[in-house]
């Protein structure tokens, strides 16, 4: 499907159930506000900031070595790594290793990276059961929707919300909405899977090129037990999940978590690195467009994100529209920067879902000029002829006549014009936009000019 | 010190009472106000919308109005921020140069280039929640901004303070954006207005009777939005309090 997301009309539909917007930007809120409180409390931060940036900035612009180091020392470690050109490849990949031994049920912990992928249709349909691990991504996964948030992916469901959900697909009380008992019904019903799965899987938050290790960083300990109890352990990792050295991990590390959820340090920091005996540990390396980015000069610096969402708690936007608005794997101020690189047309309405105020840009651990990005994709989107046919015309009508003072003259100050006539010139068109929610201002018996003149103009 | 006055086209055609007091408050400074009269808009319109092109006309003839004078004071920080940063859809020759980098907010004008602190004229006792628009807290940095660490600063907040009689009110979110946003307001239409109405009833549940702030636009929004929403609240831009306005 080729055609622009909507994101005006979902976040419509988004603001309708008022419960729902009211709690997903209290929610949210509450996080940026957790997240002040602890990078308050580290005099350091916004040095860190920069320590971070430069480090991925450095590895970004040395990613071939630093990816061949990382497959020498994890194959020196027993693991077997694979490279996968695209989605396709990488889905393929992972069918293949299960196939190859037999696997027909997979546990795994949440990875954006799979869900990019579309890997779990993928192996679906050829008969392997997949269990996502992640309480979020699990609630999500059993109401047949993706995730709307990178860190917490059911942000957008009211526990009244789950309750229906597991009553539906996991036999629950539907009238019982307690968190307590919700998590514990969906640890009764998950927990089997780890034992009897064949094999498990994990995304990676950081890849060390220096040791060969996976890094994941979660809250639940769904990974370790997704990763130790199988025999087979797959990890799929974005070629830009790469450091260097273990000493880097330190910054990173301290930035995530707080950056995400306003906590010093996620509750397990993972380090896979040796398959246990009698098992085996399976890489897969992934571009799917990374490569084709980091060649883009405007736009490289993305790949930069260690995806802690503190861009999307923060944007008002995206608090006020909910992630399922966007129609794309990553939504938010992040997504609509990378959305772009995969379809361009498709996600081309998505760098205007932004009023450009910078917040995303400012709480970002890494640096990354968000906003500047969304600006410059605008720009691009224009440049590609994918804007709709009636704002072009907008524009290139708006220019003409903010180009020349005697048209703007007539514009705005033609007898009666002001109410009718000048918020269309001025607030851009899209017919009564501007008045279904709002009053429009009232026209002033003159403008400046002819104020000026009248006061101030000389005979 | 001679001053060419920028009146964004909005302020122009909508709140000639914001061009007035500028104008009268760098008057009242000793500043010697000149007024192009074929000035229209800075380009930022189309510019924000990915039509960078089609704002060269109005980018060229910006800069033909203005590039006569030493210093350009506008009312409003998103047409001055684009004007400093974002004015390049004509070849950036030295008169050019010379307009962007000598562009300013009003806010900014005052408290660094001229330096003042006492508006004696000025007394406003009533209850004020400032609103300080997302260009002028995080493209020109008038004041600190709640994201990053840094030293508390409000440039708006000191001229204000000065003014007699006057209380600030503080709402929950002062930072946040509050949905104008250009095109943003009407092609997205349905966050934006949330995203208003959320902005005025944080004011208004914070005791404010005036919502005063240094960009005309955010206001335009907000104005609209409190008045849809029936809010007992009223707005002014900070160049009417600091000229003295009395209500």
């Amino acid at each position: 499907m080729n055609k622009p997301i909507d994101h005006a009309e979902a976040s419509s539909e988004f603001i309708a159930a008022s419960d729902h917007i009211e709690f997903h930007d209290r929610r949210l809120w509450d996080l940026r506000t957790k997240r002040d409180r602890a990078t308050a409390a580290i005099p350091e931060w916004e040095e860190l900031r920069t320590l971070a940036s430069q480090i991925k900035e450095h590895t970004l612009t040395h990613l071939a070595d630093y990816l061949e180091q990382f497959e020498r020392q994890a194959q020196a470690n027993g693991a077997t790594v694979h490279w996968a050109r695209d989605a396709a490849e990488h889905n393929q990949i992972v069918h293949d290793i299960m196939a190859a031994r037999g696997a027909k049920s997979l546990v795994k912990s949440k990875s954006m990276l799979t869900d990019e992928c579309e890997m779990r249709p993928f192996l679906e349909q050829r008969g392997i059961e997949v269990i996502e691990t992640d309480l979020g991504e699990r609630i999500q996964q059993l109401d047949d929707e993706p995730p709307s948030h990178i860190v917490v992916p059911a942000v957008h469901k009211l526990r009244t919300d789950v309750a229906e959900v597991f009553a539906r697909t996991l036999g629950t009380d539907p009238n019982n909405s307690d968190v307590h008992y919700l998590a514990e019904s969906q640890r009764r019903t998950t927990r089997p899977s780890f034992l009897s799965a064949d094999a498990g899987m994990t995304g990676a938050n950081f890849a060390i090129a220096e040791t060969g290790a996976v890094v994941v960083c979660t809250n639940e300990g769904n990974a370790d037990l997704s990763v130790h109890l199988p025999r087979l352990y797959i990890a799929s990792i974005g070629i830009e999940k790469i450091i260097p050295r273990t000493e880097h991990l330190g910054v990173f590390v301290r930035m995530l978590s707080r950056s995400a959820l306003g906590s010093p340090i996620t509750q397990m920091t993972s380090h896979f690195r040796v398959p246990r005996p009698g098992t085996e540990m399976h890489i897969v390396l992934v571009d799917n467009g990374r490569a084709d980015r980091l060649a883009m000069a405007d736009f490289w610096y993305s790949l930069k994100c260690i995806r802690c969402g503190a861009c999307m708690n923060t944007c008002p936007v995206y608090r006020r529209s909910g992630g399922l608005s966007y129609g794309a794997t990553y939504s938010g101020p992040i997504g609509a920067i990378i959305d772009p690189t995969y379809n361009l047309r498709k996600y081309s309405t998505l760098p205007f879902a932004s009023t450009l105020n910078g917040s995303c840009t400012n709480v970002c651990p890494v640096r990354i000029n968000i906003h500047d990005q969304l600006y410059k994709w605008r720009q691009v989107i224009a440049e590609r002829n994918a804007l709709p046919f009636v704002k072009k015309q907008a524009m290139k009508m708006g220019g003409k006549l903010l180009a020349s003072p005697r048209l703007y003259r007539i514009a705005v100050e033609a007898a009666g014009a002001g109410v009718e006539y000048l918020p269309r010139i001025m607030m851009y068109s899209r017919a009564n936009a501007w008045g279904k929610q709002r009053e429009v201002p009232a026209a002033p018996a003159m403008t400046f000019r002819q104020w000026w003149l009248k006061n101030r103009g000389k005979p | 010190m001679k001053v060419a006055l920028f009146v964004p086209c909005f302020i122009d055609a909508f709140f000639p009472d914001v061009a007035v007091a500028t104008l009268e408050l760098l008057e009242r400074f000793g500043c010697e106000v000149a007024y192009p009269l074929d000035q229209t808009c800075c380009g930022q319109p189309m510019a924000n919308s990915g039509c960078h092109t089609d704002a060269a006309g109005a980018e060229a003839l910006f800069v033909r109005n203005f590039a006569g004078y030493d210093h350009i004071v506008g009312p409003s920080a998103s047409c001055i921020h684009h004007v400093r940063e974002n004015l390049i859809a004509i070849p950036q020759t030295d008169e050019v140069k010379h307009v962007r980098e000598n562009a300013y907010e009003l806010v900014e004008f005052l408290h660094d280039v001229l330096g003042v602190r006492e508006f004696p004229w000025a007394e406003f006792p009533h209850t004020v929640g400032l609103h300080n628009g997302c260009a002028a807290l995080r493209a020109l940095r008038t004041a600190s901004m709640s994201e990053l660490n840094e030293t508390p600063f409000s440039k708006p907040l000191t001229l204000l303070s000065a003014v007699k009689g006057i209380r600030f009110a503080m709402p929950k979110r002062p930072d946040e954006c509050c949905g104008f946003g250009g095109t943003f307001s009407v092609y997205e239409e349905p966050v934006s207005a949330r995203m208003g109405y959320d902005k005025v009833q944080d004011h208004h549940g914070a005791g404010a009777e005036y919502i005063v702030s240094a960009d005309m636009s955010c206001l335009m929004h907000q104005k609209g939005c409190a008045e849809r929403l029936e809010l007992p609240i009223k707005f002014l831009h900070i160049a009417q309090v600091l000229n003295g306005v009395r209500e």
